[in-house]
């Protein structure tokens, strides 16, 4: 029994502010997100972390809304609101009842403009952002990740993590943050979503009294530093205290809009297990890297991760040592179930598969409205919204020879970028 | 009446039926979208667990999508799989739970395979030397986590002896080690049976279609060797301040939980703690704690209350992690919020802000099948009438500021608590060392 849902509307404000809606009637609540097209993508050095930052203090209050008038406002009716930071992107979101949606909407608008970046409240947030940094620190995978990105991309702003460098945590002013949300925080720089228990008429007039007055900015400018091609394997160790290897390999991967994208998201499925869009995943003891991996008892997990990104990105694959194996017969393992998929053994059978897991994984994205409004809006950022409501079609055109040709060419070792995390027991760092 | 097919679940659309052999089964319909999810317990959670077999519940539990006496490990996951379906079982201190997911055509299959996976785990014996492995390194990268080594510390601390809270539910690396395949199969057998069983379902399938499967699927069920929960002792009233510091050197962030055992689920005055743990720690942003922990004074990246109240004394605790240079004045300021919610009566504000939330926040709680699965079952756990969540909003908003008072001077004590902390070294003058 297929279930129908209804299409999504695009709309484009005289002040340049892109409005998607869609209408749906399940349950009396609606989403409510306002995405930025700025991420730590276009962040300089020295100033890494700063839209991260700029999100913390989006809820410190403006002259309408103080500080925790809106945490206490949206809790009292029964709502909740958060943000998240990306590489390409800033997001706001408010899941409210239906009825009570207003909030929600004027808190946005408000915030467009009025964010205040009191000097108090900037260096009080610093330690909390420090503290956020250290409690990542304290994962062994966070610090393998970080090196591991930073040698990948050398040019691309890409090369560093979504947090910030320590550094730059300690010495950004409050000049460098309010300079930031008055460069990126502006109507055409944004995409508004609304998905839920809504007129899609009414909706548009309220968006429009609320949005349509505020002036647009000056259109940021594009981030230039292209990374230039890869000329070799790179190799990270991370040394430090622990009592587990793990094994991060990063490999060049297309952007989210190049063909070859579908295709290598085929290809993670396959190796590491299915992801889509809004679906939490289902497991992946079936794919090919847990059958050599973990079934064989070098590793004790195996996943694989490919993010659809405004510029070409990585695909890689984070391997946790089993206890007493070491990380060179699990690499060897790896790379002789990478050589393999290269050499192009993959079957209709595994394809077919690979298609039918995603059916099923955004059949059930689409449950909730807040999921579906963040991928609307997120795939609005580096494409279109229809890159979103077309996932499956794209997939299902991707034949076995792309498949086959698209992980000969992405899989090569020239292009990758090897991490290794090796612990050093009982040792204090010097 | 509400047009919505999300409206509060109720009598009228929750059907409630009990099979013969003792298993409830509960069942609400969904046609919005073309899923189904299944989720439920077995009473073999790790309160059964022998003293010096930490995680033997876990452990069996963990091994039972490893193979049945009719399907091997490779055909389960390739039929779940292959069908983007997926299905766990894992085990907490009461219960070993399940849950599944899957289209709706798919759900036959799903309750023929947790059928199976329940009645007749194989226990292969390469498997469960390859699960052992996995969960010795997945204990050896926990040992290195600063707020599982909190956990461990608190519960150390906190709960006596031979409590059953006090023990490590996954296990300990040593207890793991020995646990032999002959124990797993002997636990199996005692313990996974229909008796007080629980499954919900929800989703895209008609109630009695549902209802049939799960009686086809485990009507025939029996086992007549299931003992009945162990009473849990009564845990004397933590009267001093016990502290442990657990010291991982490299780490950059500590992480520290300070608490005390308390109420279960089942206590009379139990919403009238939950609102009090709701404007100590969770409304707005963390409430009074995240207030001046986070918001007033910076010192951590979060800070909360906690109130778990489940089938026994479960842990009423502040959790924040924070520089090490701050545990103190994190916790001076804790300290103090503990002081004033069993001191002072809360304000007619912040009673009516957590009574606002506590009821509002329901039409999003239950906007996805898992939602109202969890809910469901949550109501027929603690035995609280299927017409609960459609009484709930009148039953919150009766609690006064008084009420809320008096929950909190009887389960929290700011001079008898346990402190458990996790983190780097930090030398005399606060600062960490180099």
């Amino acid at each position: 029994m297929p279930v129908l849902r209804n299409p999504v509307s695009r709309h484009v404000l005289d002040n340049g502010l892109t409005v998607l809606l869609r209408e749906v009637h399940s349950a009396p609540v609606i989403s409510w997100w306002v995405l930025y097209r700025v991420g730590s993508r276009n962040e300089q050095t020295g100033q890494t972390g700063v839209s991260h930052w700029v999100e913390h203090m989006m809820f410190k209050g403006t002259p309408r809304f103080p500080a925790g008038v809106l945490d206490q406002a949206i809790d009292r009716e029964g709502g909740m609101w958060n943000a998240q930071t990306s590489f390409d992107y800033t997001a706001y979101y408010e899941t409210m009842p239906a009825s009570r949606i207003d909030l929600a909407l004027q808190a946005e608008a408000d915030r467009m403009q009025n964010a205040l970046f009191d000097p108090a409240e900037v260096d009080s947030e610093r330690t909390v952002i420090i503290s956020e940094r250290q409690g990542s620190e304290n994962s062994p995978t966070f610090w393998l990740h970080e090196e591991t990105r930073a040698a990948a991309f050398r040019v691309h702003p890409y090369h560093h993590q979504v947090i910030g460098d320590m550094v730059d945590l300690q010495s950004m002013t409050r000049d460098d943050l309010y300079n930031h949300y008055q460069t990126h925080y502006t109507p055409n720089n944004a995409i508004a979503v609304a998905v839920g228990d809504f007129d899609s008429a009414e909706m548009l007039a309220q968006i429009e009294e609320l949005y349509g007055a505020i002036p647009p900015g000056d259109v940021p400018s594009p981030v230039a530093r292209v990374e230039p091609p890869q000329q070799g394997e790179r190799t990270v160790r991370v040394e430090r205290e622990g009592n587990t290897s793990f094994i991060f390999a990063a490999y060049r991967a297309p952007e989210a809009t190049h063909p070859d994208w579908f295709k290598m998201a085929l290809v993670d499925s396959i190796l590491a297990g299915a992801s889509a869009p809004g679906g939490n995943g289902i497991g992946n003891r079936t794919s090919r890297l847990y059958k050599a991996l973990v079934e064989t008892e070098l590793a004790a997990g195996v996943g694989g991760g490919l993010y659809p990104s405004v510029d070409p990105a990585l695909f890689s694959i984070a391997v946790t040592v089993r206890d007493g194996r070491t990380i060179e017969e699990v690499q060897a393992a790896l790379d002789a179930e990478l050589d393999r998929l290269a050499r192009g053994d993959i079957t209709q059978a595994e394809l077919d598969k690979a298609k039918k897991q995603a059916k099923a994984l955004f059949a059930y994205g689409t449950e909730g409205v807040t999921g579906q409004a963040f991928w609307l809006a997120f795939s609005e950022n580096f494409s279109s919204y229809e890159w979103y409501e077309h996932y499956l079609e794209f997939l299902e055109a991707v034949s076995l020879d792309e498949v086959h040709e698209a992980a000969q060419r992405y899989l090569r070792r020239s292009q990758r970028t090897l991490g290794w995390f090796i612990p050093v027991s009982g040792e204090k760092r010097a | 009446m509400s047009t919505y097919t999300n409206a509060v679940p109720g009598p009228e659309d929750i059907t409630r039926r009990e099979l013969p052999n003792g298993i409830v089964v509960l069942v609400r319909e969904n046609f919005n979208a073309n899923s189904v999810v299944i989720t439920g317990s077995v009473d073999a959670g790790s309160l059964f667990d022998p003293d010096d077999t930490e995680g033997l519940a876990a452990f069996t539990s963990a091994s039972l999508m490893r193979g049945t006496l009719n399907r091997d490990f490779a055909t389960i996951h390739e039929m779940l799989e292959g069908n983007g379906a997926s299905l766990s079982a894992s085990s907490g201190i009461h219960t070993a739970g399940f849950s599944g997911k899957s289209l709706a055509e798919d759900l036959p299959m799903l309750l023929d395979l947790l059928a199976d996976v329940l009645r007749n785990p194989a226990f292969p014996e390469r498997q469960v030397e390859r699960l052992r492995g996995e969960f010795v390194t997945g204990l050896k990268i926990r040992e290195q986590d600063t707020r599982y080594r909190a956990g461990r510390a608190f519960r150390e601390l906190a709960y006596p002896t031979e409590h059953p809270y006090r023990r490590a539910a996954d296990g300990t690396i040593d207890s793991i080690s020995r646990i032999r395949r002959q124990e797993l199969i002997d636990f199996h057998r005692q313990h996974f049976g229909p008796q007080r069983m629980l499954i919900a379902i929800v989703g895209a399938v008609e109630t009695e279609e549902a209802i049939h499967l799960v009686d086809r699927c485990f009507g025939d069920w029996a086992n007549h060797t299931q003992p009945a929960a162990p009473i849990l002792v009564d845990i004397p009233v933590l009267d001093s301040i016990r502290t442990e510091t657990v010291v991982l050197p490299g780490k950059s962030q500590a992480d520290l939980i300070l608490g005390l055992p308390g109420p279960s689920r089942f206590v009379e005055d139990w919403e009238a703690a939950h609102l009090a743990n709701h404007v100590l720690g969770v409304f707005g942003m963390f409430g009074r704690i995240g207030r001046e922990v986070r918001e007033k004074r910076g010192m951590a990246y979060y800070s909360f209350s906690r109130l778990d109240g489940g089938m026994g004394p479960g842990a009423w605790r502040v959790a924040a992690g924070v520089n090490p240079a701050n545990v103190e004045r994190t916790v001076e300021t804790i300290l103090s919020e503990i002081m004033r919610i069993t001191q002072e009566l809360v304000t007619p504000e912040e009673l009516a802000d957590s009574q606002a939330n506590i009821t509002g926040r329901l039409p999003l709680q239950l906007e996805t099948n898992e939602g109202v699965a969890g809910s469901i079952l949550t109501m027929e756990r603690y035995k609280l009438g299927m017409d609960y969540l459609q009484r709930y909003a009148e039953r919150i908003n009766a609690i006064t500021a008084e009420d809320v008072l008096a929950a909190a001077q009887r389960y929290l004590r700011p001079d008898g608590y346990a402190l458990a902390i996790a983190g780097p070294e930090v030398s005399q003058n606060g600062n960490e060392m180099a």
